[in-house]
């Protein structure tokens, strides 16, 4: 009997493939669009935990110093008074950062390196061995040293012994930091009796980087969750729609006999065996979406945070588990609804097609009170609420309030075009659509919440940019920019461009650790380039003429808030000590900046030369200088930018930043564009009993496809309309709450008419593409099908 | 006897009170025995077969079929009588839409563990259907659609048969062939016929007629 009934069963499928391929694509859909982002976020964090345990960040306590430097005797020293201390020697080699640890006495040995590995003899290791996954040894060029592969090692880090590290980066005698066991004996001497110039720093419980990071991934695993929740809608829309086509069957099965228990068990089952399939095309798709979007997250938190992201992927168990319980438990959740019904279900309830989610009074009161509650409690959350999560849950609610909402919006709008409706076409025109609804109002709420999100986003990071630009024109505020290739060349440029413009400022930087960071020494010559341009987010008073008057250093926003640094607090450069007496807006650097003044930097990196210069010039004499230039000195064409060609640079990078919530958008809008062009197609079959009539009664079959894109067109558009306030209100979360706590700054929000158009008209011309072929179907159905419906009134 | 019903009562609750549809009905079938129930539109006719089925329960009352009381029994032992023991003909035909014709006819009594496709092969000859065993119910014809679901009820050899307007969806011609196909099949197969009719001249082709008015027999 079971055998029977699951063959009658799958017998639906069988004849009307296209909704079997509605449920296992949209299923498919929504969790690729989810797994792809768990799986950006697993590597993300992977390469967190690879660093972590490479370095032994957060998990113990750390001695430091203040200028970043320990002398091998104060180790020593420490040792010898009974101190559990490991060293640790880091700095950069050829642009990427190389540690060195002690296998003997750090307390994750040589962290994720396994050197029980029978290639490394103890000759090779007394040799020296750099050890790195692949990708980063194969950016190292000209190191006479042994280069082991090790997948562990976190990306962009190269891992070896003190020794080779200090040899490496030239600081013989010098450690950067020492990291602490965890058990200490207890009889040893206080630190600051032993080495008084150092201090202990405390286990942090995590990384930094991962938690500088985390709200980023919050963000992520938001937009993974907001695509999963519109493919969700076309699971439960195709769930549904099926439950409700093959209503008159199981009306049949259960009047012939066949138990309910076992009817509901059979489809249980049938939509668990179809939910994992999909689960895994989902999860193949999710793989190739991140595969896709992982360089560019990986550019993001590297422009961000400066954190260090592996560009490739690998299949982790945990993503491809997660992706595939999201798959059964979103097809549960969408199906439990239908399935409580079917179980509730009397055997005489009309077997006859109807739209499935034609609705009781009941229902629609208790949507509208849902939908009410919801956006009432995200009212509550943006007044009262404070916090990321706070924000996420306001964000949470007003989608799914106002996704509630549109249904019943939707047939108010619609009811009033029926009571305003002229001519008997008129009439039956707005009757129809609103019968529709129903059946469409899944795909409208994917809809509503694709372009929402769309509207939100892109709101977002286009006040971003504006913001941005801006920034740039305050910043990159030399005409012309120079780079020579020695120091004689630079001496002769600088005397060739001193005549011919207002003033040439030299550039000069030098790259030190500051508090443990990598960070660029800059050392501007005092001038109203600078002191005009370069506005503090915050400052001490006469900020400027301290700094240009030798008193102090600024620093960017980036190191302040990496190694919380504040204003008044003191920091080392060149082992002299500065009072930070600013702080400065640096989007899109990824590592930390101090300012010194000239005479200052040149008192601290005497040996350190500016190959670079920025030229003060009226900018209408730009081309002219800079043909000039290139005339008389070997110059390449790249060696002389002008200011617009270092915007377009920046504002590349700053773009490649937001590649991925660009990618995300589009995704989701495609998915939403799917779920409304599935839904229109399953409905099509229903639809001839209530088109029959009409086409008898005189109107042509083409005129009815006409009508029908004409509705999808009505439709798309009322719930962009109602799309539009939601999206800013969620672009208003973003950037007044998300935003804050994601990225630590919050942006002025601006409209932005012209991307609102354009998106609208996407999304009729999304809502054409998608009633085309529906329509198309509907102009060719034959007569004799049309007849049919009065024939075998079934 | 095959089918006893006593004192049956059905009642529903509407925005306008309780109405009652049937008010005590008595009656009884024995095999081989085919019977008419005849009335007016809402007299309850439909209402008494689906309560005789075991597609619906009564407020009140006893449904004896071979000697079982459905009434008494839950949703998965009325599904067992329907399999076994009563065969349903409805006038909208409820074929499976994604089965063949021969798959549909097949199908209740492979549900019941009974299927003979030797019987099936010659009921659907007898039922002028052969050449359409491989179709789909939506390629027939009313008529076709109707003897299809006329032949996958008596492929089960039930020992009650239910007809709910089998014929009113046919022209005469087409329900008179029918009809008289069933109740050859019927007398053959010695089940009892319980038929819901409007059509006098149908009715006059059973047994035993019984009139329903206002939810009582006449």
């Amino acid at each position: 009997m079971i055998k029977l009934g699951l063959w009658t069963l799958l017998s639906h499928w069988r004849r009307n493939p296209m909704q079997l391929f509605t449920l296992v694509i949209g299923l498919s859909l929504a969790t690729a669009l989810w797994s792809g982002v768990q799986a950006v976020n697993a590597e993300a964090r992977a390469s967190y935990d690879a660093a972590a345990e490479t370095l032994g960040e957060g998990q113990f306590a750390q001695v430091t110093s203040t200028d970043g430097v320990i002398a091998q005797d104060d180790y020593i020293a420490l040792r010898r008074a009974g101190w559990q201390v490991s060293p640790v020697v880091e700095g950069r080699l050829q642009g990427l950062r190389l540690i060195g640890l002690d296998a003997l006495t750090a307390p994750n040995g040589l962290g994720p390196v396994d050197l029980t590995d029978g290639a490394l003899t103890v000759e090779t290791l007394l040799g020296g061995v750099i050890f790195a996954t692949q990708d980063t040894l194969d950016r190292l060029v000209d190191v006479n040293i042994t280069q082991v592969a090790s997948a562990d090692v976190a990306p962009g880090v190269f891992l070896t012994d003190v020794g080779t590290a200090q040899r490496l980066l030239s600081m013989d005698g010098q450690l950067s930091r020492l990291i602490v066991a965890e058990t200490q004996p207890l009889n040893r001497a206080p630190l600051a009796e032993i080495t008084p110039s150092l201090s202990l720093r405390p286990p942090q419980g995590g990384s930094d980087v991962a938690r500088l990071t985390d709200s980023f991934h919050l963000n992520l695993t938001a937009f993974g969750l907001l695509s999963f929740a519109v493919g969700i809608f076309i699971v439960n829309g195709a769930i549904g729609l099926a439950f409700e086509q093959r209503r008159p069957v199981i009306r049949t099965l259960r009047a012939l006999g066949f138990p309910l228990r076992n009817l509901v068990g059979l489809i249980a089952s049938e939509l668990l065996v179809l939910s994992v399939i999909a689960g895994a095309i989902g999860v193949g798709l999710g793989y190739l979406v991140a595969a896709a979007l992982l360089p560019d997250v990986a550019a993001t938190l590297s422009g961000l945070y400066g954190a260090s992201v592996s560009g490739t992927l690998q299949l982790r168990p945990e993503w491809w588990l997660s992706g595939l319980a999201i798959a059964v438990g979103g097809t549960g959740l969408a199906a439990s609804a239908s399935l409580w019904r079917l179980a509730q279900m009397p055997l005489l309830a009309g077997a006859r097609p109807r739209a499935w989610a034609m609705q009781a009074k009941r229902g629609r009161f208790i949507q509208a009170l849902a939908a009410v509650s919801l956006l009432v409690a995200a009212g509550l959350l943006a007044a009262l609420g404070s916090g990321l999560f706070a924000g996420f849950a306001m964000l949470a609610a007003l989608l799914i309030g106002a996704a509630l909402a549109l249904p019943l919006l939707l047939d108010v709008v619609l009811g009033f075009g029926a009571s305003r409706a002229r001519g008997v076409i008129s009439e039956w025109f707005w009757a129809d659509t609103r019968q529709q609804l129903p059946g469409l109002s899944l795909a409208l709420m994917a809809l509503l919440l694709a372009m929402a999100a769309n509207v939100g986003v892109s709101t977002m990071v286009s006040s971003f940019r504006l913001t941005f630009t801006g920034f740039l024109d305050q910043r990159l505020a030399s005409e012309l920019y120079v780079y020579t290739n020695d120091v004689d060349q630079a001496a002769q440029v600088q005397a060739f461009l001193k005549p011919r413009v207002e003033i040439v400022l030299p550039i000069r930087a030098a790259t030190q650790d500051v508090r443990g960071l990598p960070t660029e020494i800059y050392g501007p010559t005092p001038h109203s380039t600078y002191r005009d341009n370069w506005v503090f987010l915050q400052s001490a008073p006469n900020a400027w003429a301290e700094i240009e008057a030798g008193q102090g250093a600024a620093i960017n926003e980036q190191l302040a808030r990496r190694a919380d640094i504040a204003i008044g607090d003191r920091i080392t450069l060149a082992g002299e000590p500065f009072d930070v007496l600013g702080i400065y807006g640096d989007y899109g650097n990824p590592i930390g900046q101090a300012l010194v003044t000239e005479s200052v930097f040149e008192a601290l990196f005497p040996d350190i030369r500016a190959l670079r210069f920025g030229v003060r010039m009226p900018p209408e004499d730009v081309p002219a200088l800079t043909n000039a230039l290139l005339a008389e000195f070997d110059l390449p064409d790249a060696n002389v930018v002008n200011q617009a060609g270092i915007k377009a640079f920046s504002l590349d990078v700053f773009d490649r930043t937001f590649t991925v919530t660009g990618a995300l958008n589009v995704l989701t809008l495609a998915v939403a564009g799917f779920a409304i062009l599935m839904s229109l197609l399953t409905l099509a079959t229903m639809r001839l009993p209530q088109l029959a009539p009409v086409w008898a009664q005189g109107l042509t079959r083409s005129k009815l496809g006409q009508i029908e894109i004409l509705r999808a067109v009505i439709l798309a558009l009322l719930t962009t309309v109602l799309a539009l306030p939601l999206g800013l209100a969620l672009a208003w979360t973003l950037l007044a709450v998300v935003n804050v706590e994601a990225f630590g700054w919050r942006l002025p929000m601006f409209l932005f008419p012209a991307d609102y158009a354009r998106l609208a008209i996407f999304a009729v011309v999304a809502a054409i593409l998608a009633a085309l072929w529906p329509a198309v179907k509907l102009s060719n159905t034959r007569p004799a099908d049309l007849l049919k419906v009065f024939s075998n009134e079934r | 006897m095959i089918l006893q019903v006593t004192d049956l009562k059905k009642s529903f609750s509407g925005p306008e009170g309780t109405f009652s549809i049937l008010n005590g009905v008595s009656m009884t079938l024995d095999s081989g025995e085919t019977l008419a129930l005849t009335g007016e539109s809402g007299s309850g006719k439909s209402t008494l077969l689906h309560l005789v089925g075991g597609l619906d329960q009564p407020s009140s009352g006893k449904v004896l079929i071979d000697g079982e009381d459905i009434v008494q029994l839950d949703d998965a032992g009325r599904a067992s009588v329907r399999r076994d023991k009563v065969g349903v003909v409805f006038q909208q035909f409820n074929l499976i839409p994604s089965l063949t014709v021969g798959a549909n006819i097949a199908f209740q009594a492979r549900l019941a563990g009974r299927n003979d496709p030797d019987w099936n092969a010659d009921l659907t000859q007898r039922m002028g259907l052969s050449e359409q065993v491989a179709k789909y119910p939506e390629q027939l014809s009313g008529g076709q659609q109707q003897r299809v679901a006329i032949a996958r009820t008596l492929a089960a050899r039930p020992k009650l048969v239910l007809a709910d307007e089998p014929t009113g969806n046919l022209d005469e011609a087409t329900a008179d062939t029918v009809m008289a196909l069933m109740l050859d099949l019927v007398a053959e197969t010695q089940s009892a016929l319980l038929m819901v009719t409007h059509s006098e001249r149908l009715a006059a082709q059973t047994s035993r007629r019984l009139h329903l008015r206002a939810g009582r027999l006449a």
